[in-house]
């Protein structure tokens, strides 16, 4: 069992390496500066301790937050793609509440803001879930339109309600120092999110495999007919549970975003990390250890695309297209494998 | 009977012949030097335990497999089979076990795969039409798949293969899903259908059914053929005995009907209703007591109510009216033991934890429950390498044997058993009757349907028939049900 496993891991290393090798020969060939494109990739993830802790990190931890979101989501057979939605959410929630306690100490005023995100993220999934087991509407449809929603209730709010009170700029005024997460590492940006990101993959690896709640969540993907038979488990109990939880980890990508980054709410806070989501936790085989480290790698990807454009002039959505191929390399393969093995 | 098509000379009276053919699946040697000879207008019967090389040798024959080595003749012409479009171009059908109809399609839409060109839905529709009424086959074309019972959808496969042109049907245990008369409807267009012409490869597990249709019987057992011989010099006592190769006669082996001692009342239902999602009554008034150590029979075609009524009783489906009293720990064996007893990715661990999973709490005592499971797959003849086994690596029976096992190791009050033996050879359906008998003799009440009411009346110590959604109990014997069964005083 562990050399099949290991072989699926082998192969999602390869699979990365050819992709980023083929790309890189399709720069070639469009007659761009591939050796420097490559090394403008190399330096911008990792050339420096800048790059590691102010670029890359940055950029991987609201991945992480939304990639373990969607991971959860999908071990449950819980199709939930709005990450997007629920984390403008919970920043939203966060920027309000955290402006609401700046007077309070760091100690209270900073979990405070932070469950705010956790919270409204949960709500914002639990009205897909909501929809879902009351009306049987599809989770893919609802928590996408409902992505929309959100993004142009933040496009409202920064406008109207809480904009900053000079009212110039679309945006909430600054978070007081209060409200903002630590740096982990002293002069880099790298936040103390990145931590609690890794805290929570880890958490959540440990109750998917060793907790009743977690068996049952992982019963319900992969079998809910036998899980509800055999198991006496409640459908829409687990499924409630995890739209609420999956909200919740978005909403605290959200709220680590703002606590973390950019110390307040804008439009545009979130360069799409809720799509992005998808393709971390399919990469990973919805593993959430694995979420670590292909968070961690679309950071990096993202980080260097942004030094590629600004040093050798390439394209920086090159990034998403190299991250839309890994994952359907990975899922190809997979589905290869699946079909000899039977 | 007419075929259409391109006009075909006899050219030998030997279908088909397969020679000496082997095939390994990795570890496994599925088939050792097989051979089979089916004559021309004949039903050739193909017997034999799981895992003897059955369907595997069938699926060589229509294409599906590659062998190892032998070779393919049809109409005694050396054939080169590359895909079960060959087969087809060659005058085979096959119908399988599990049907290969896309449901939310209609009858036409499905006979109309694998044409070419313009596809003309109403001529197809017609022609279908036209076909069903010449071989008696009735199915209405337009009809969507997921609306028909699983007779008709059976139908719809041979009509698919008879659309083909096909001469030679190979049917993979046509009767697994079927009631009694709809096996006997089967059987008699197999008669039919083979006095004009046709040919009939039969693949099944029921010894009985194979002596009463079959012109030749084969015999596979652990991947070679044993035996080969017309029906009429075989009696069942000799197809056990190849069958299973044991000295035992294994239908001794299968229990019968003891002397209960009727213990108290477990469960009972008081004037219960089932209402389905569409609002349709499944369940009328049902009223049923099940008593400690008694085995209750249950039979009923498919969209009596019966499966209804199991899961009432079985807890899994709360009464619509009415009430049920029902004990606190109910074994159930689902008939759809894929969908609704195992999760096939997990692996037996899990799946055993899967019991009471809706309820516990804190942490998984995983290396207990392995532990657990391991004495259960001892105590149950479960084969498989570890408890850390992938669900779908096990065989139909050792699956079957394994959630028995689990749903009766707990000596639950009431145990709700679905057609707990569908598909499984005579070994293990001796393994799991013998088991349900032996938990009635320890104190449980036994609820068992089967689609076969001959594999309920050695066991049933009462029997109950749902017709149309009313449940009657009628007496022990096999007019009586029967006529129950379909609705006659």
């Amino acid at each position: 069992m562990t050399a099949r496993v290991d072989a699926r891991w082998a192969i999602t290393a390869v699979t990365v390496v050819v992709i980023v090798a083929a790309v890189l020969g399709l720069l070639i060939v469009g007659g761009y500066d591939a050796p420097r494109a490559l090394a403008a990739l190399w330096n911008g993830a990792f050339g420096s301790s800048y790059a590691v802790f102010s670029a890359t990190m940055v950029r991987a931890t609201p991945l992480l937050f939304v990639g373990l979101a969607v991971g959860l989501a999908f071990r449950a057979g819980v199709l939930n793609i709005g990450a997007e939605g629920q984390l403008l959410a919970g920043a939203t929630a966060a920027a309000a509440v955290g402006l609401a306690v700046s007077g309070f100490p760091r100690l209270v005023a900073l979990p405070l803001a932070l469950g705010a995100g956790a919270i409204a993220g949960g709500a914002w999934a639990g009205i897909a879930g909501w929809l879902k087991l009351r009306f049987g509407v599809l989770e893919v449809i609802s928590t996408l339109m409902l992505n929309f929603i959100a993004a142009y209730l933040v496009s409202w709010l920064v406008r109207g309600p809480m904009q900053e009170p000079t009212r110039v700029y679309p945006q909430t005024a600054e978070l007081a120092p209060s409200v903002h997460l630590p740096a982990l590492i002293d002069g880099h940006r790298v936040h103390f999110g990145l931590m609690l990101a890794v805290a929570l993959a880890i958490a959540a690896w440990w109750v998917l495999t060793h907790t009743a709640v977690g068996f049952r969540v992982r019963a319900v993907g992969a079998g809910a007919s036998a899980a509800q038979s055999a198991g006496g488990i409640v459908l829409s109990r687990t499924t409630a549970l995890v739209f609420l939880a999956s909200g919740a980890l978005a909403g605290l990508g959200g709220a680590s975003e703002v606590t973390g980054v950019t110390f307040a709410l804008y439009e545009g806070i979130s360069p799409g990390y809720g799509y992005s989501a998808i393709a971390v936790a399919l990469l990973a085989r919805l593993h959430p250890l694995a979420i670590i480290m292909s968070a961690l790698l679309f950071g990096a990807l993202e980080a260097g695309a942004a030094a590629m454009q600004r040093d050798a002039n390439v394209p920086s959505v090159l990034a998403s297209v190299v991250e839309a191929l890994l994952v359907l390399g990975v899922l190809a393969f997979d589905h290869a494998r699946g079909r000899r093995g039977r | 009977m007419e075929f259409r098509g391109r006009p075909y000379r006899v050219v030998s009276n030997i279908a088909i012949t397969l020679q000496a053919i082997d095939k390994r699946f990795g570890e496994i040697q599925a088939l050792r030097s097989a051979s089979l000879i089916v004559r021309r207008g004949t039903v050739h019967a193909v017997l034999g335990e799981n895992g003897a090389g059955k369907t595997t040798l069938m699926r060589i024959a229509f294409g599906m497999l590659p062998a190892d080595a032998g070779s393919v003749f049809i109409d005694g012409k050396s054939a080169t089979l590359k895909s079960s479009a060959d087969a087809i171009s060659r005058g085979l059908g096959m119908v399988h076990q599990h049907f290969t109809l896309v449901p939310a399609m209609t009858a036409a839409e499905n006979i109309a795969f694998g044409g070419h060109g313009v596809l003309d839905l109403r001529k197809v529709a017609a022609r279908v039409r036209h076909l069903a009424e010449r071989t008696g086959l009735g199915v209405d074309p337009t009809a969507r798949i997921a609306t028909l019972d699983v007779g008709a959808q059976q139908r719809v496969e041979i009509l698919k293969a008879l659309y083909g042109n096909a001469r030679i049907l190979i049917l993979d245990e046509p009767t697994a899903v079927l009631t009694p008369p709809e096996s006997e409807e089967l059987f008699a267009w197999i008669r039919r259908y083979v006095a004009e012409g046709g040919t009939v490869v039969l693949v099944t597990h029921k010894l009985q059914e194979a002596l009463a249709i079959a012109d030749d019987v084969t015999i596979l057992r652990h991947g070679r053929c044993i035996l080969t011989a017309p029906a009429a010099h075989l009696d069942i006592s000799s197809l056990v005995h190849a069958v299973t190769g044991d000295e035992t006669d294994g239908l001794s082996a299968i229990p019968r009907r003891r002397t209960p001692v009727r213990g108290a009342c477990v469960a009972r239902l008081d004037a219960v209703s089932a209402i389905d999602a569409r609002g349709v009554t499944r369940i009328r008034d049902a009223t049923i007591e099940c008593y400690a150590g008694e085995i209750i029979g249950v039979a009923g075609v498919e969209g009596s109510g019966v499966h209804e009524l199991l899961r009432l009783l079985a807890g899994r489906l709360a009464p619509g009216r009415g009430t049920a009293t029902l004990p606190p720990l109910i074994g159930f064996v689902p008939e759809d033991r894929q969908r609704d007893a195992v999760i096939e990715e997990f692996m037996l661990t899990e799946n055993f934890a899967l019991r009471g999973a809706g309820v516990r709490r804190g942490r998984m005592p995983w290396s207990t429950m392995a532990a657990q499971t391991a004495g259960l797959m001892e105590r149950h003849d479960v084969r498989a390498p570890s408890p850390a086994s992938r669900a779908r690596t096990l065989s139909g029976g050792n699956q079957q044997k394994f959630v028995v096992g689990r749903e009766l190791d707990e000596h639950p009050a009431l145990v709700v058993a679905e057609n707990p033996v569908r598909g499984l050879d005579i070994r293990a359906t001796a393994h799991v009757l013998r088991e349900l008998a032996a938990s009635a003799d320890a104190g449980s009440a036994v609820v068992f349907y089967s689609a076969d009411i001959d594999e309920l009346l050695p066991l049933a110590d009462r029997m109950v028939v749902v017709f149309a959604g009313s449940v009657r109990e009628v007496p022990v014997e096999r007019s009586a049900v029967a006529n129950a069964l379909v609705g006659a005083a």
